[in-house]
């Protein structure tokens, strides 16, 4: 079955992610070449590596978009068989800013944003909508069709609908691409407010980032393997400001 | 959430992106009547010969129609990559896929509803005694095309040639959908129309086969 890869016990407020032995391959292409690693609840990782590293790859399949070729993602520490209902209920944990924007250029914020909060069961749904969009600055602009909006309200709207139903694992890939300065502050005081509330933020970058800042633990992915981890408990400066030297 | 539900609120999203933009039910009905009028003008037919060959052309017509309008059913999911933010949703798979079937079912039956009288027009086909048994015909063959045809706009999504794909893999699956649909049509335009079973029952059996088929097969349709 798709997506069985991914296991989880979902019954903390806080989530973590376990890498197991992850292998992708595209055709004879390897994207990940066992990737193992352990992101503790609450961690806020920098993931970072050149272009082709495996990144984007490593956060779909996280992201329950990609399935593995070999190896296992775990949602929590916890082990148990896969269940439909737990799959389900893994996916409600998730939240993903993606390279796209995942939004419906034809339907306006609003629409879109009720849309998943729908599809996610939410109560309440105006009031989270109209929040939300309140939240991301776009309010006035409530009504607009997405195809209107800049590529940074775009982005905007892409982070709201992707912490729309207040997920315990946030997927960010490239998140800050197309923001502009006061767009990057907003990104930077959301995040940092998730990292406060416990969320585990697994953010993959090439470039230099501002909410880099924020990353309790750094990862550098290189040709689909870990080249180098801070570790959990390690101090991930060093690492950025190599990272960022060479970037 | 339940997968009726998911599918409700989908197939408004569907409905509303269409009759906002108008995108796929303009140019097909537009393309639709096209061939009908072409096709009058090039074999001119007598009244016989539009009973004979009156249904064949219709059915064409609807194939034409259906090839145009089920390709960019999922293709415009991958403009924004909208297909990843439904995958990721915690809803059925079958959800996105029913949605899909039902919001291209209306848009084929909007077209029908436009083609079937001006054929009717064109071919001097008088319809009125045989229109319920014709809606039935006309309603399980549709629901075999869009049932069908969105399964393999699913998977002819992620090709590059798509839209060369979605015909070729389309055509062949519907040749015992079309020979019975044109049979079932045949029997209801002749002089002492008798709505013949078997063609019936073997459009219903195509559409149970296709949507039980669609139904455990939608993990897989739905993956990457």
């Amino acid at each position: 079955m798709p997506a069985t890869h991914y296991t989880s016990a979902v019954a903390a407020r806080s989530l973590g992610l376990s890498f197991t032995g992850v292998e992708k391959r595209f055709g004879s292409f390897v994207a990940l070449r066992g990737i193992t690693l352990q992101i503790h609840s609450g961690e806020f990782v920098a993931l970072l590596g050149p272009n082709g590293a495996g990144k984007t790859t490593l956060l779909r399949i996280a992201a329950l978009l990609a399935s593995p070729t070999r190896g296992t993602v775990q949602c929590t520490e916890g082990a148990k068989s896969y269940e439909a209902s737990d799959l389900r209920e893994a996916k409600r944990q998730l939240g993903m800013v993606g390279h796209s924007t995942l939004l419906y250029d034809d339907l306006s914020a609003a629409e879109n944003l009720t849309l998943f909060a729908r599809l996610y069961g939410l109560d309440d749904i105006s009031a989270r909508v109209s929040n939300a969009l309140k939240s991301c600055g776009l309010d006035s602009r409530a009504e607009s069709l997405v195809r209107t909006f800049s590529r940074g309200m775009r982005q905007r709207l892409a982070i709201a609908r992707a912490l729309l139903h207040g997920p315990r694992i946030l997927l960010l890939d490239e998140p800050a691409a197309g923001l502009d300065r006061q767009g990057l502050a907003w990104f930077s005081g959301t995040l940092e407010r998730l990292r406060k509330d416990g969320c585990t933020v697994l953010m993959s970058t090439h470039a230099r980032n501002e909410s880099l800042e924020l990353s309790t633990r750094a990862v550098v992915l290189a040709a689909g393997t870990v080249q180098d981890d801070s570790g959990p408990q390690g101090d991930p400066r060093p690492l950025l400001a190599s990272w960022r030297a060479g970037a | 959430m339940g997968t009726s539900r998911a599918t409700a609120v989908l197939l408004a999203k569907e409905l509303r992106l269409e009759f906002r933009t108008r995108e796929l039910l303009s140019a097909t009905i537009v393309f639709a009547l096209v061939v009908v009028v072409l096709f009058s003008f090039a074999f001119d037919p007598t009244a016989a010969e539009s009973r004979r060959y009156g249904p064949g052309l219709l059915w064409i017509s609807f194939l034409f129609a259906s090839s145009l309008m089920l390709n960019p059913s999922f293709a415009r999911e991958r403009l924004n990559d909208t297909i990843d933010a439904l995958r990721m949703s915690p809803i059925s798979p079958f959800a996105i896929l029913s949605a899909k079937m039902l919001a291209n079912f209306i848009f084929m039956s909007v077209v029908e509803v436009v083609l079937v009288p001006v054929f009717s027009v064109l071919y001097d086909v008088s319809l009125a005694g045989v229109a319920g048994r014709l809606i039935l015909v006309l309603a399980l063959g549709t629901v075999g095309l869009t049932v069908t045809g969105t399964v393999f706009s699913a998977i002819s999504s992620h090709a590059r040639l798509r839209e060369l794909l979605l015909p070729l893999l389309l055509l062949p699956i519907l040749t015992p959908l079309l020979i019975a649909a044109v049979e079932a049509t045949a029997s209801l335009l002749v002089e002492d129309p008798v709505l013949d079973r078997t063609w019936l029952a073997l459009l219903a059996g195509f559409d149970i086969v296709f949507l039980t088929a669609s139904w455990l097969l939608c993990d897989y349709l739905m993956e990457e």
